[in-house]
C-alpha cells in the first residue's frame, strides 16, 4: 500500500499544527463557533447528539495491520472502546472531546492516516473498489489513481469551499462495486480499441433528498488526462453551482438545471486551458505511485483446495459461511474474505477494540498484514490462501466477525441515525437490529438470497436507501420518527431507485413490513430469482396491495417502544466539553 | 490596515460600496483611491477611465472575464468574499492570475480571515483586508500555515510530482 515520503509527512504535520492552534482559539474564544465550525468539518470533527464525532479517513477503504491497531487504540485513548465503519469506507469514534482532537490526529498520523476533508463542503474522501488488485474482473487496479487524486484533492487552495460536499468513487473493474452511479463523479477503467487506459466518467449522481444516477459526461479520459479534467468540472461547479439553497447545491442539481450538454460544453470549454499542461499526470509518477500497489508474493498453488472441499462437506457452517463471506481471487488457490460486520445485535459497521485488533492480528496472519473497508460496512482480508479460511473461519467465529450473511437480508447498510446524528428525523441502528432480530434464521436468510435493504435516518441518505432492494428512511412527523419504505433500489452495474410503496409506518409496524414484502417474493418468484429481479419483473404493485391489505400490527418484540425521537440534537453555540458524558 | 506583500501596511483606498437605491449609472463616485464595482466600471468607464488612479472590484457571482481588455486601466483589482465560506472568489482569482494573467495587486475583501488565507494566497491574493474585528498581527500568520503543497496553482506552476523527486523517506 502507499507509504508517505517526507512530503507528505510534512503537509500531514502541518495541518495538525495548523488545526491545533484554530483548536486553541475557539477554546479561547478567539473564534466563534460559526468560524471554527467549517475549519473543524474540514478535520472530520462534527458536534452531534451527545459529543464530538471525529470521522477518520480510509482512503480507498485500504488499511494496514498497523493502521488498524491504531484505530483499536486510538478508541480506547479517546472513545468507548469501538468505532463505526462508514458507508464512506471510513472510520467513525463517537465520543470525542474537542481538546483531544488534534492529540488523535497526531497519533493517525504516526501510522500514515489523516481526517482531512472527510466533512465539509470541500472533495471527500475517494472510494473504490473494495477488492481492488485482486478482483477476477478486473481491468485495471485503481488504487494508483485513487492515491493520486487524493494528493491533488488534499487542500486543493480553490475547492475548499465549494457549493456542497463532493464524493469521488472509482473503480477499475467490470462489476462496479463502488456505487460510481451515486457519486458527484463516478469513474470506471476502460481500455480503448487500441489498448490505452482511461476512465469513463459519470457526473451529477448522488442520493439525498433529490436522488439521482450520474449522467456520461466523457466515455473515455486517457488516464495522463484525469485530474485535469476532473479539476475542470470541480471548477465549473464552484463557479456555477448553486449557494442559495442548501438543499439545492449538489453537483447534480447543476447538471439537471442547464442540462449534460451545456454542462459538458463548459467543462470542455475550461479544460481547454489546462489540458496537456503541468498537471497533467507523468508516466513517472503513475509508476511511483503505482509501485506501492504491487501483488504481495503468492505462492504457486492449484485452483482448487483439496482440504477445503473436505471441510466444506463436513461442516455445514463452514460451508454457508464460504458461499457467502469468500469471494473470488485473481490468483488460484486464494480467496478474498469478508469478516462481517452485521451480527444481529450490534449496530452495522460497529466493531469493538478487542475487535479491531483481533481483525489487525488475522490480517498480519493470513493476508499480508492489509485489511479493506467495504462501502457496505464490512471488512475484507484480501489475499487469504484457501488452505487457511478454515483455520481463519474458526478466528473469525471467535470474534463474531463470521456471521454468513454477506449481501443477505441482515447485511444492512445503515447510517447512525437519531442515536448520534443531529440531523436524523429518526433513529436507525435499532430499528436495524430490530429487523435483524426478527429475520435472524439463517435458513430463511439462504432462502431469500440476495437482497439489500438499506437504511437512512433522514433524507440525506447516508444508509443509501435510495439504491437498497428494500430502502427505509426515517422520517419526522409532528416530532414522531415515522418510517417510509421502497422497493426496487440497485447499486452496480444496474443501479436504479427505489420507489416508495405508500404511506410510511411506526417503528415497531417496519419490520413486520418487511416480513410482508418478502412474503410476496417468496409468493412470485421463479425458481433461482433474486428480490431484486422479481420486483423487476412484477413491479410494486403487489407488493403495496399486499402490505396496505390488512392493518400491519406491531412487531411482537417491540411492544411499548418509544415513538418520539428523544435526541433534541445539538446546537452548542460554546465548545462543548465532552467530560463527564 | 491591510496585508500587502506578507506584511502590514497603510491603506489609503476606498472601497466603494453602493447602497441599495444606488444604479451603478448614478452612484457618486468620491474623488481619491477608489475601488468601484465591476457594474458602477462597467457603467461610468468614460468618466472613471480619466483617473490615474482606480480599482475595481467583482462580486463573488461576477466573472473575472468581464475585465479581459481592461486589466492595465487598474492599480488594484479587488474580489469580495461576502461570506468565507462562498468559494467562488477563489476561482476568480485563478481565472485573474492563470488565464489573463493579470499581475497588478489582486486583494480579498469582505469577510476575509486568518484561516482562509493560505488557500487564498496560493490562487493569487496578495493583498487581504481583513475583517476589521480580528487582529491584523495574528491574520500574518495564517499565510505561513503550510510550507509544502501537492497542486499547482498561481503560486506554483508545477504539481509536487513535477517540482521534485518524490520518494525520499523522512
Amino acid at each position: 500500500m502507499y507509504r508517505y515520503d517526507n512530503f507528505d509527512h510534512q503537509i500531514t504535520g502541518q495541518r495538525i499544527a495548523q488545526f491545533g492552534d484554530q483548536v486553541r482559539r475557539r477554546l479561547s474564544g478567539e473564534l466563534t463557533e460559526e468560524e471554527f465550525r467549517i475549519l473543524r468539518l474540514h478535520n472530520g470533527l462534527y458536534l452531534q447528539v451527545h459529543a464530538y464525532m471525529l470521522r477518520v479517513a480510509v482512503p480507498y477503504g485500504l488499511l494496514s495491520a498497523a493502521q488498524m491497531r491504531m484505530l483499536a487504540t486510538i478508541s480506547r485513548r479517546y472513545d468507548r472502546d469501538y468505532g463505526h465503519f462508514s458507508t464512506r469506507q471510513n472510520v467513525q469514534f463517537n465520543w470525542i472531546k474537542l481538546e483531544d482532537a488534534p492529540a488523535i490526529l497526531a497519533d493517525l498520523a504516526s501510522v500514515e492516516m489523516h481526517a482531512n476533508q472527510t466533512s465539509g463542503n470541500c472533495i471527500r474522501n475517494i472510494t473504490c473498489d473494495e477488492f481492488a488488485g485482486v478482483a477476477h474482473d478486473e481491468i485495471l487496479d485503481p488504487r494508483p489513481y485513487a492515491e493520486i487524486l487524493r494528493q491533488w484533492s488534499t487542500f486543493h487552495p480553490e475547492f475548499a469551499y465549494l457549493p456542497r460536499k463532493f464524493k469521488i468513487a472509482i473503480t477499475g473493474a467490470g462489476e462496479d462495486r463502488a456505487a460510481t452511479a451515486v457519486h458527484d463523479i463516478g469513474l470506471s477503467a476502460v481500455k480503448n480499441a487500441r489498448g490505452e487506459v482511461g476512465f469513463r466518467v459519470l457526473v451529477g449522481g448522488g442520493l439525498g433528498r433529490t436522488p439521482i444516477l450520474g449522467t456520461e459526461i466523457c466515455d473515455f479520459v486517457p488516464w495522463q488526462h484525469v485530474i485535469t479534467y476532473i479539476e475542470s468540472i470541480v471548477r465549473v461547479y464552484n463557479e456555477y453551482g448553486r449557494r442559495d439553497n442548501l438543499y439545492k447545491a449538489r453537483i447534480k442539481i447543476l447538471v439537471k438545471a442547464i442540462g449534460i450538454d451545456e454542462f459538458r460544453r463548459r467543462v470542455e470549454a475550461d479544460w481547454q486551458y489546462t489540458r496537456n499542461g503541468p498537471c497533467t499526470v507523468t508516466t513517472a509518477e503513475l509508476n511511483r505511485v503505482a509501485a506501492f500497489f504491487t501483488a504481495p508474493d503468492y505462492e504457486q498453488l492449484p485452483e482448487h483446495n483439496a482440504a477445503m472441499a473436505a471441510q466444506i462437506s463436513e461442516s455445514r457452517a463452514f460451508s454457508n459461511w464460504v458461499q457467502r463471506n469468500v469471494k473470488p481471487h485473481k490468483v488460484p488457490g486464494y480467496a478474498a474474505v469478508v469478516l462481517s460486520l452485521k451480527k444481529t445485535g450490534i449496530a452495522p459497521g460497529d466493531a469493538t477494540a478487542v475487535q479491531m485488533d483481533a481483525a489487525a492480528d488475522l490480517a498480519e496472519r493470513f493476508s499480508y498484514a492489509e485489511l479493506r473497508v467495504t462501502h457496505m460496512q464490512n471488512l475484507v482480508l484480501a489475499d487469504v490462501k484457501q488452505s487457511d479460511l478454515f483455520d481463519l473461519w474458526n478466528a473469525a467465529r471467535e470474534l463474531g466477525m463470521a456471521t454468513p450473511n454477506i449481501g443477505l437480508l441482515t447485511d444492512i447498510i445503515c447510517c447512525p441515525g437519531g442515536d448520534f446524528c443531529s440531523l436524523a428525523n429518526a433513529r436507525s441502528i435499532p430499528l436495524a437490529k430490530a429487523i435483524a432480530a426478527r429475520f435472524d434464521s439463517l435458513d430463511f436468510q439462504h432462502d431469500i438470497g440476495e437482497i439489500e435493504l438499506n437504511m437512512s435516518g433522514c433524507m440525506n441518505a447516508c444508509g443509501h436507501h435510495h439504491v437498497g432492494n428494500i430502502g427505509i428512511l426515517g422520517v419526522d412527523k409532528d416530532g414522531a420518527e415515522w418510517y417510509q419504505i421502497s422497493i426496487g433500489g440497485a447499486q452496480g452495474n444496474h443501479s436504479s431507485l427505489g420507489k416508495v410503496i405508500g404511506r410510511s409506518f411506526t417503528f415497531a409496524q417496519t419490520p413486520e413490513v418487511v416480513g410482508r414484502l418478502l412474503e410476496v417474493y417468496v409468493r412470485e418468484r421463479f425458481a433461482d430469482e433474486r428480490f431484486i429481479d422479481t420486483v423487476r419483473r412484477i413491479g410494486h404493485i403487489p407488493f403495496r396491495d399486499y402490505v396496505y391489505a390488512a392493518p400491519v400490527k406491531d412487531d411482537d418484540a417491540l411492544a411499548g417502544v418509544e415513538y418520539r425521537l428523544i435526541s433534541a440534537g445539538a446546537s452548542h453555540d460554546a465548545p462543548l466539553y465532552a467530560a463527564g458524558i | 490596515m491591510i496585508i500587502k506583500y506578507k506584511t502590514i501596511a497603510a491603506d489609503d483606498w476606498t472601497v466603494l460600496r453602493p447602497e441599495e437605491n444606488d444604479t451603478p449609472h448614478d452612484v457618486v463616485v468620491p474623488c481619491g483611491k477608489v475601488i468601484v464595482p465591476l457594474k458602477v466600471w462597467q457603467a461610468q468607464r468614460d468618466v472613471l477611465q480619466a483617473r490615474t488612479e482606480l480599482g475595481v472590484w467583482l462580486a463573488s457571482d461576477e466573472r473575472a472575464e468581464d475585465l479581459k481588455n481592461d486589466l492595465e486601466k487598474f492599480s488594484v483589482i479587488a474580489v469580495d468574499f461576502p461570506k468565507f465560506a462562498d468559494g467562488r472568489g477563489y476561482t476568480i482569482a485563478g481565472h485573474l492570475r492563470t488565464r489573463l494573467g493579470y499581475t497588478g495587486e489582486l486583494r480579498a475583501i469582505g469577510d476575509v480571515l486568518r484561516d482562509q488565507m493560505f488557500y487564498m494566497q496560493r490562487v493569487g491574493f496578495d493583498a487581504f483586508a481583513t475583517r476589521s474585528d480580528k487582529d491584523i498581527g495574528a491574520a500574518l500568520k495564517g499565510l505561513n500555515d503550510f510550507s509544502v503543497t501537492y497542486q499547482a496553482s498561481s503560486d506554483e506552476s508545477m504539481p509536487l510530482f513535477r517540482r521534485i523527486q518524490r520518494g525520499g523517506e523522512s
